[in-house]
């Protein structure tokens, strides 16, 4: 009896499995998924269409144009000579004024390599903040950077770094001591120790010192270009965070006096366009200095974005204080645990996590407001554009080019952000969902 | 010894009430830099070029105050100033003289308590239109669009233009030059209107500028000067001479390329050997040294050669004398003797 038997008896009867067959044509591969997703339904097929018309639109004339684009004439003349009619970007301006999109249009050009080095080292410093698994010995390098760069954006004497340095250290040292006693006197204490240490170590400096440093001295407002929204975005981001926790925190204090203060602020600034700040950092305060004495305007512009954007930070971790439930709080007072530790280790670490959005958008935000700049006459990339470049007799006329390299600068760094902060939020993730 | 310490006290208190109330002047000689205020950037009057030094028609200005006062025309600190910064970044002292393309009206020069020192640009409102169009007068447009920014003293002068004429008009509003550009090259107007130099510079700009004519009337007055600070007359003094220096210059045919000449030795015009120091004392009038005529137009050459460099009919701009011109050749350039 062979298999041949049983075939021929019951007919209808497979012993083997047929060799599979491929799904119908509109089952499988490109066309069930354009079925699926681009044609599911008569409308969404006319709407299909038409977004495939627009998208072809738009690159049909974008792509010639970039494609074609002129990367080495010297002016927008030569640009349109080269291109003779035909489409195509003149992009020659970018290669052309590279240099002063980048550092402004003033800061020195053999100098150039400093402000690339502090953008250089900047990745390392904030690397082992950003991210937490590397070895926390690298946070030493990252107390260090502000001093480092500080030096070599702005140059001249090195004591100016070191004394900051000194002073900040101979704070944290007097904080350390007194922060037993309370913390209140900790703070006060080590506030006191550092301006004493800088106003001390600031006459032993000798006059002149900048003139023959190591690093030329470069004033503030020689910095421009794209190099100053980085400074002013990076400072301001670090500087308001810290401060806008201190305000969301001194805002649900018990403390009458410092919520007070803390509310006044906060409403305040969130109640004033950043601009009329910005105005008030650049014309107002030169009428109240006496002329002569008036704060580096850079600073006065850092001050009054970090307050700026502390305010609106201090509204979104309150939001995340607010969204934790009371439970927390009890279960860190049952523990014994003080207000500091409390904060420190229960509170603040799971309100920070729920915040981290909102954070990123202000820290997106603020990185764009500093264009701003621009209109109290400070050559940040948009500044330059707006000013020297599109003023200069050789590039009058180009405007898409200029912006669009800006646009894009931006939305590179922005995207990063925001990419970085998606993994953040998947990295803190402890919760099952 | 009491006596000693009230009377040096006395004295310090005296020397720096003396240092506070000098005159700007001394400060620019003191500093050693003069603090000019320009634009953040407007094609032919200032503009940093690719290594980043400062060139224009108001900029020239700068450098003669600064040749003039101390001898070195690149001993000036340009701060670029805005439309909303500049009179206050003046008012305040951050800038010891304003040349950026400023007009010079009653209330600027009253009550911001400003001094116009005289004027380097006149300029006005004028109109741009296609070759196409065929018009050959502002007073044929009847019936036209044009762009006009909106808000301006430019959107007054034309309505008072066109009514005074008897003719009609339909503005397309604008926000801004640049839009302007657009706005006209698309054809969404006929016709575009705001100061000429400021057609001119965006005629330039055009891919085809042969193809757009300005059209010869001028609706409005913009005198474009620099300006001091009211109340240190001094000063004013020097930067209103430097200009005047470099227009009588152009008048008497004193160039870049021949001053040297003209100031080796007393030539046989005495105005010409007044303004260059080789006869007189007029220098040292004004606080400074006998030759500083001579370094002011040494700087970028005198009025005529300013202009032609910077804005005139052989750079981009293109822009004709006009008004501008000598009063010896039908314009309104003039200064006062140098006597």
């Amino acid at each position: 009896m062979g298999e041949n038997t049983v075939t021929h008896s019951a007919a209808f009867v497979r012993t083997e499995t047929l060799p599979q067959l491929e799904p119908p044509a509109t089952q499988r591969g490109i066309v069930k998924w354009m079925h699926e997703n681009l044609f599911s339904t008569i409308p969404n097929g006319i709407l299909t269409l038409l977004a495939i018309w627009v998208i072809y639109m738009v690159l049909s004339a974008a792509l010639p144009w970039i494609l074609g684009g002129v990367w080495t004439t010297s002016s927008l003349a030569e640009c349109r000579e080269v291109l003779d009619g035909a489409t195509g970007a003149c992009f020659s301006v970018l290669t052309e004024r590279w240099n002063q999109l980048m550092f402004g249009f003033v800061y020195p050009a053999d100098q150039y390599w400093r402000p690339t080095l502090a953008f250089v080292l900047l990745f390392v410093a904030a690397a082992p903040v950003m991210f937490f698994d590397l070895p926390r010995k690298l946070l030493i390098f990252t107390a260090l950077y502000p001093f480092v760069a500080f030096y070599l954006i702005w140059g001249g004497t090195i004591f100016v770094p070191i004394l900051a340095l000194v002073g900040v250290v101979g704070g944290i040292m007097v904080y350390r001591k007194l922060v037993q006693g309370s913390f209140a006197m900790g703070f006060f204490g080590g506030l006191v120790a550092a301006v004493l240490i800088w106003a001390i170590g600031g006459m032993l400096i000798p006059e002149g010192a900048s003139e023959n440093a190591a690093l030329q001295a470069v004033p503030s407002r020689d910095l421009g270009g794209f190099m100053l929204n980085m400074m002013l975005g990076v400072v301001c981001v670090s500087l308001s965070i810290p401060l806008g926790i201190a305000l969301a925190l001194g805002r649900q204090s018990s403390m009458p006096l410092i919520k007070w203060i803390c509310v006044i602020f906060i409403e305040f600034i969130r109640g004033v366009p950043l601009i009329t700040l910005l105005f008030v950092a650049s014309v107002m305060l030169a009428y109240l200095f006496p002329p002569g004495t008036t704060t580096d305007l850079f600073l006065r512009v850092v001050i009054m974005i970090t307050m700026f954007s502390a305010a609106y930070i201090a509204e979104v971790i309150r939001g995340g204080l607010a969204a934790l439930p009371k439970g927390q709080y009890e279960a860190a007072d049952s523990l014994g645990l003080d207000y500091a530790q409390a904060m420190r280790l229960i509170i603040l670490p799971q309100a920070l996590k729920i915040s981290i959005p909102g954070i990123v958008n202000i820290a997106v935000g603020l990185f764009k407001d500093t264009t701003l700049v621009s209109v109290i006459s400070m050559f940040d990339v948009v500044g330059m554009i707006r000013g020297p470049l599109s003023a200069a007799t050789e590039w009058n006329g180009i405007y898409w080019e200029l912006y669009g390299f800006a646009a894009l600068l931006f939305f590179v760094v922005c995207y990063g952000i925001s990419q970085y902060s998606q993994w953040l939020e998947r990295r803190l993730a402890t919760d099952h969902r | 010894m009491k006596k000693t310490v009230f009377f040096g006290a006395l004295a310090v208190a005296g020397l720096s009430a003396a240092a506070a109330a000098a005159g700007t002047l001394d400060d620019v000689k003191a500093r050693g830099t003069l603090n000019c205020g320009v634009t953040t950037g407007l094609v032919g009057f200032a503009a940093p070029d690719a290594n980043g030094v400062w060139e224009g028609f108001d900029v020239g200005v700068c450098r003669a105050v600064a040749a003039a006062v101390l001898g070195d025309a690149t001993a000036v600190e340009f701060i670029p100033t805005t439309g909303k910064t500049r009179f206050t970044a003046l008012a305040s002292g951050e800038i010891d003289m304003l040349a950026r393309n400023t007009t010079w009206t009653f209330s600027r020069d009253v009550d911001l308590k400003f001094e116009f020192v005289g004027i380097n640009y006149y300029d006005g409102q004028g109109f741009l239109a296609p070759k196409a169009l065929g018009v050959t007068s502002a007073k044929d447009l009847d019936g036209a669009t044009v762009c006009v920014q909106t808000g301006t003293t430019t959107e007054l002068n034309l309505a008072d233009f066109f009514r005074s004429n008897n003719i009609s008009y339909e503005p397309v509003p604008i926000e801004t030059n640049a839009e302007g550009q657009q706005q006209y090259l698309a054809g969404a107007c006929d016709t575009y209107t705001t100061d000429a130099s400021g057609l001119a510079a965006t005629r330039a700009t055009f891919e085809n500028p042969g193809d757009h004519v300005l059209l010869p009337e001028i609706i409005s007055k913009e005198p474009l000067g620099p300006l001091v600070r009211h109340g240190d007359n001094d000063w004013g003094d020097v930067v209103r001479w430097t200009l005047n220096a470099l227009i009588t210059a152009e008048e008497l045919g004193v160039t870049s390329a021949n001053i040297e000449e003209l100031a080796a030795a007393p030539t046989n015009n005495p105005e010409i050997n007044r303004l260059l120091g080789t006869a007189g004392e007029l220098g040292g009038m004004l606080g400074l040294e006998p030759n500083w005529a001579m370094m002011a137009i040494k700087a970028g050459g005198n009025y005529g050669e300013l202009f032609e460099k910077n804005i005139g009919e052989n750079t981009p701009i293109g822009l004709a004398r006009g008004l501008n011109a000598m009063w010896t050749e039908g314009g309104l350039i003039y200064s006062p003797p140098f006597r």
